[in-house]
């Protein structure tokens, strides 16, 4: 019984008696589930353009961190770095596309994602060479970024909210909403809705598959950078950041591989969740079981609705 | 000319159905054969024993595995490396209670625990499919990671959290442990792999192979015509993790000798999709291919500078060997996206009709 009270009363009766604690881990929730969405919205960008599932977006965005602040630390000042890395993310796009995508069109989408990976072990090695190894510490104030916290006291105790958590928020939905109206209102969003409807029935209409392509991996290069300076704000930016990329792909069976809406309320969900279950139940198993919660909950998830929360309708004919 | 079966009649059906049913194959596999187990051994070449050939075997064993899961029966996976893990710790606590039995009976059974962990991580493909799929076995992946580092019980309270190998011995030799010489430990691997890759090309070839590639074709059809999902995929998970479990066993027992929780993270379920692909899908020799190609390569890699006498950094090396395996990754795919196993082919056709065009 007493095993019994400590999981499924416990936890909740903490919640209630110390809600500043509460308040402050859903907070610390919100904030790596919208890292989270970020990572998972560069996926669902390619996933929905070219049926590629991107592995290498993890690497692209500490790729992307990493060049920033390399060419920062050349002497560039940050807006000029800023730019040329957009740049960058450009040429990278265009390069994958030209040696990559075009010699493996009407490729199994699973060959595309092996393919991926080998993109993923390049930028890897390919960072390191140029880069080197070491965590370097991400050029917040030169971006303009606040540093610094917040503190709200109240809820019999105080809540604290890093600054650079809630620009990081304000970011991210400013960037979801510029890519809703892309995808929506613009001719290069239709035209991209197309080709994720049916490549054939968007080339016979004159789309250029090729010019999709580049476009759909420069935006999730760009978010990419969004994320790398994000996340490389809130920690160094160093290689083991790509471990932390592989969280988003729970977030993005959970919210369907095709959905902007569902990547974002996937990513606060898992973000949420595993923060709750890592505060409230982790200490009753041991502790770390942020490592593996958000996995096992897309899995139960999964269970219910195998096609994700907002992802298409799966149908099957023989 | 060289590869010809002109002449070479079946007057029977076992004839017929045999696995090597040419005469020039038959011969290629027992050449294999007498060189992996005459002729290495007799080099005596502890590098070429320890660093190349055992592991080399042990991950086209792992190799196999999957490809039986994802070749085979077409369900992604990414907890191979967990699996191993399973094998690895199952192993290690058959022995620790039983010390008096022999090492190689726990080998082979602690695979049996791995493919009970696997076919209950296999439930959910009976409603989640391909990248969902994928994504639902990395909870395994980093469910059974956590235990292996969280339960002490599993690796015997140790401080250090790491396995310990305990010497073992086989009729008076010992077998694992520091006081096995590679030579024995080479032996036993490759006797144990010989078996189970024989074992897994008869499997595919016969009634269960036949019903996991048509739910790997189409499982909605297959259904249909009276194959039973739920047992044909669970099988599936079962089977391929226990080749995976004993890939894990050997591994760390008959390779390292101890090993921390750390070997079967998620990089191994990586590399051995990888080994699979590359190698070839839904073929026995492309597993080897793959993990002799994943392993060796950079292997082969790190010593080039130094043969050349090219004065880089080890690290350096390192990370050139990143991208030189990202670069083949991706040039392989496009030149042949149905892996090594298929050049093969194309090469045993080219052999048959040599030295016409034709």
């Amino acid at each position: 019984m007493d095993i019994l009270y400590q999981i499924f009363v416990g936890p909740f009766v903490q919640m209630a008696t110390a809600p500043d604690l509460l308040v402050q881990t859903l907070w610390d929730g919100l904030v790596s589930g919208v890292l989270y969405a970020l990572i998972a919205l560069g996926f669902v960008l390619i996933f929905k353009a070219s049926g590629v599932f991107n592995f290498a977006q993890g690497i692209m965005v500490v790729f992307a961190a990493l060049t920033l602040i390399g060419l920062h630390q050349d002497g560039l000042p940050a807006f000029v770095a800023l730019a040329l890395t957009v740049v960058v993310m450009f040429v990278l796009a265009v390069g994958i596309e030209r040696l990559m995508l075009r010699p493996l069109v009407n490729q199994s989408d699973f060959i595309l994602f092996m393919a991926t990976f080998g993109l993923t072990y390049f930028l890897i090695g390919f960072g390191q060479l140029v880069f080197g190894g070491n965590p370097k510490v991400m050029i917040t104030s030169d971006l303009w970024l606040p540093s610094g916290a917040i503190q709200y006291t109240g809820l019999g105790g105080y809540v604290q909210f890093q600054k650079i958590d809630i620009a990081a928020v304000i970011i991210t939905s400013i960037m979801v909403a510029v890519l809703a109206v892309f995808f929506q209102r613009t001719r290069i969003g239709r035209a991209l809705r197309a080709v994720a409807d049916s490549h054939q029935a968007a080339l016979s209409v004159g789309i250029s598959l090729e010019q999709i392509w580049v476009i759909v991996w420069f935006a999730a290069g760009v978010v990419a950078l969004a994320t790398g300076i994000m996340w490389g704000a809130r920690s160094n930016v160093d290689f083991s950041l790509e471990i932390v990329a592989l969280k988003a792909l729970p977030v993005l069976i959970l919210g369907g591989l095709t959905s902007i809406p569902g990547a974002i309320v996937g990513g606060l969900i898992i973000g949420v969740g595993e923060k709750l279950a890592d505060f409230y139940w982790g200490p009753l198993m041991g502790g770390g079981i942020e490592g593996w919660f958000p996995y096992v909950l897309a899995l139960v998830f999964l269970v219910f609705r195998p096609q994700g929360l907002f992802g298409e309708r799966i149908i099957e004919r023989i | 000319m060289l590869y010809r079966e002109v002449g070479q009649y079946k007057t029977n059906y076992a004839a017929d159905m045999a696995l090597f049913p040419i005469l020039q194959d038959r011969i290629g596999i027992a050449v294999i054969l007498a060189i992996a187990f005459v002729l290495i051994p007799l080099s005596g070449n502890d590098f070429l024993l320890n660093a190349v050939m055992i592991p080399f075997l042990i991950f086209a064993l792992a190799a196999i595995g999957l490809n039986l899961l994802t070749g085979y029966c077409g369900q992604l996976s990414l907890g191979t490396g967990a699996f191993m893990g399973v094998g690895a710790y199952a192993c290690l606590k058959l022995t620790t209670f039983f010390p008096n039995v022999n090492i190689i009976v726990w080998i082979i059974a602690s695979g049996f625990f791995s493919a009970a962990v696997g076919a209950l991580f296999g439930l959910p493909s009976l409603r989640i499919k391909g990248f969902y799929l994928l994504v639902a076995t990395l909870a395994a992946q980093f469910f059974l990671e956590w235990c292996f580092i969280r339960i002490p019980w599993l690796y015997n309270n140790v401080y250090s959290g790491n396995i310990v190998v305990p010497s073992r011995t086989l009729a008076g030799v010992p077998v694992t442990g520091p006081t096995a010489t590679s030579l024995t430990r080479y032996l036993v691997v490759l006797s144990i792999v010989v078996i189970m890759t024989w074992v897994a090309s008869n499997l595919v070839r016969g009634r269960i192979g036949r019903m996991w590639m048509a739910v790997r074709d189409m499982d909605l059809a297959a259904e249909l015509i009276g194959i039973r999902l739920l047992r044909t995929k669970l099988l599936a998970f079962a089977v391929s993790s226990f080749y995976c479990g004993v890939a894990g066993a050997m591994l760390v027992f008959l390779w390292y000798g101890g090993a921390e929780p750390d070997v079967f993270n998620v990089d191994q379920s990586f590399i051995s999709l990888f080994m699979v692909i590359i190698g070839g899908l839904g073929t026995m020799i492309g597993s080897f291919f793959g993990a002799a190609l994943i392993y060796i390569l950079p292997i082969a890699l790190r010593e080039v500078p130094a043969a050349l006498g090219l004065p880089l950094y080890p690290a350096t090396v390192e990370q050139l060997q990143f991208v030189i395996v990202g670069v083949l990754i991706i040039v392989f795919l496009v030149l042949e996206p149905n892996g090594l196993a298929r050049l093969w082919q194309i090469g045993k056709q080219k052999l048959r009709v040599w030295p016409f065009p034709y």
